[in-house]
């Protein structure tokens, strides 16, 4: 192979990369908290006694686990604007879909760690006549937190992931940045390396923390 | 004063589901006696048991406890988290799994209680646990986590745990079933001393002879129902019914 590797180039787009990181990171950690909320709540929901409020919200959740977040993404931004008559920005577009999805995940694992804790800790915390919000905040959540760090740090990495899905909405991510600097550069090979690598680089020493939580937390 | 009721239930049902698991119980304690309850499992003691404290919550009858009652036979509505609080605060509960805090050491799990429900300061919740876990033997394990204790250590915890919220009565739910045998006895010793001071009791268990040696009275529940109900000494070696009889010779090679 006679391709002249040269990353060189590259530097003249420095600007663009920088607003790309800040892009990829920003969303992450922006729907991470607000899927986060969401996940609360859809925990929450799920857990009450209320079957209504329980089974809308399993159909919101499976809706959001059962459709890829592509289309998620395509459907919200073109679709629900002719549906609702809500015009929304790209990015406005994008960061309610990672939201929902983020949210619909992390309501799953947040309700999976509070049933996981023995049904013989609540009745310890109500014998000691503990109100239910009480109960939650001394005795279930901080046991049901240990073992869901490490499947939140997982979801947080497939949605930092995601994020590159926001190119299509022309969100400028660190993918799109990519495709600018290729169709101006005509270099795909370097650029497109490059962007692997920034995205590796992120990632990585989240899921070595994630499987060092994990490591700690099964003994 | 003596002859106060500390526990009154009356027509008390409870069912899961078609299943009845509670038909129509009455039953008194009086202040400082200790009864015990026994019978098969799945004859409903441990629902009865709970439904003391409500942590199960009957469909139909009257509970009271000390100066707190709920007559479900007139409320349509269930009581709501803060009444059942309340008065689940009055009771202390021990149950055969423990139920430690397993995030908390020792002394926190006993503290727990008085600092969270009654909002003791932390430095006078610190002295009360000194003091229980001192009284049931543990005073050296203050720091310790639950997980590095023996199963009899943990439940003598529990006891101190539950006596922490000063309690009016106080109810163990087979509290040494889940113990090796070698163990079994220091978790008795303890109860047996509450007795002593004249703490109201009422406890299901599958120990015969201390049930026979320690209880004033001895209720026998089958299917339900209370079958047969006395002084302790009479129920457990001369029962009058045969379902008693029938149950209790299970036991007769452990009962010297």
């Amino acid at each position: 192979m006679q391709y002249q590797w040269d990353f060189g180039f590259l530097m003249q787009y420095k600007g663009l990369i920088w607003t790309g990181i800040l892009y990829t990171i920003g969303f992450t950690i922006g729907t991470a908290f607000s899927g986060l909320a969401l996940g609360c709540i859809i925990a929450l929901a799920r857990l009450s006694s209320l079957r209504l409020v329980g089974g809308f919200v399993i159909a919101f959740t499976e809706i959001f686990r059962c459709t890829p977040v592509l289309v998620q993404l395509v459907w919200c931004y073109y679709a629900l604007p002719m549906l609702t008559g809500i015009e929304m920005s790209a990015g406005t577009a994008a960061f309610v879909t990672l939201t929902l999805y983020g949210g619909s995940f992390f309501g799953e694992i947040i309700r999976g760690g509070i049933i996981s804790v023995d049904l013989g800790q609540w009745d310890a915390g109500r014998a000691l006549g503990m109100r239910r919000h009480q109960l939650m905040a001394r005795v279930i959540l901080p046991q049901a937190f240990r073992r869901m760090v490490p499947p939140l740090m997982n979801q947080t990495v497939l949605q930092l992931k995601n994020t590159s899905l926001l190119s299509v909405l022309a969100v400028p991510d660190l993918l799109y940045q990519g495709q600018l600097i290729t169709s101006s550069s005509y270099r795909p090979l370097e650029t497109y390396t490059m962007i692997a690598v920034i995205y590796f680089i992120l990632l990585f020493p989240l899921t070595r923390f994630a499987h060092r939580l994990e490591a700690r937390g099964s003994h | 004063m003596n002859n106060e009721t500390m526990i009154e239930l009356i027509g008390v049902q409870k069912s899961f589901g078609d299943f009845p698991v509670l038909k129509d119980i009455t039953l008194n304690v009086k202040r400082g006696d200790v009864v015990a309850l026994i019978g098969p499992s799945g004859s409903g003691k441990s629902t009865l048991l709970r439904s003391v404290n409500l942590l199960t919550v009957p469909e139909k009858g009257f509970i009271r406890v000390g100066s707190q009652a709920i007559d479900f036979s007139s409320t349509r509505s269930l009581p709501g988290d803060k009444a059942l609080a309340a008065f689940r605060a009055r009771t202390g509960m021990v149950f055969q799994s423990f139920n430690l805090f397993p995030h908390m050491t020792v002394e926190q799990n006993v503290m727990e209680g008085p600092v969270t429900v009654l909002r003791t300061p932390k430095a006078e919740a610190k002295v009360i646990a000194r003091d229980l876990l001192a009284k049931v033997g543990l005073a050296d394990k203050a720091t310790a986590h639950p997980d590095s204790l023996s199963g009899g250590q943990k439940q003598r915890v529990a006891i101190a745990r539950a006596l922490a919220m000063k309690p009016e009565v106080m109810l163990f739910d087979e509290a040494t079933s889940a113990l090796d045998p070698e163990l079994v006895g220091e978790v008795l010793a303890v109860i047996r001393s509450l007795a002593a001071e004249g703490m109201t009791m009422l406890l299901v268990t599958h120990e015969m002879a201390f049930a026979r040696d320690v209880a004033d009275r001895v209720i026998f529940m089958r299917d339900g129902c209370v079958v047969e109900e006395g002084e302790a000494r009479q129920v457990i070696e001369q029962p009058r019914e045969p379902a008693t009889q029938a149950f209790l010779s299970h036991f007769h090679g452990g009962l010297n």
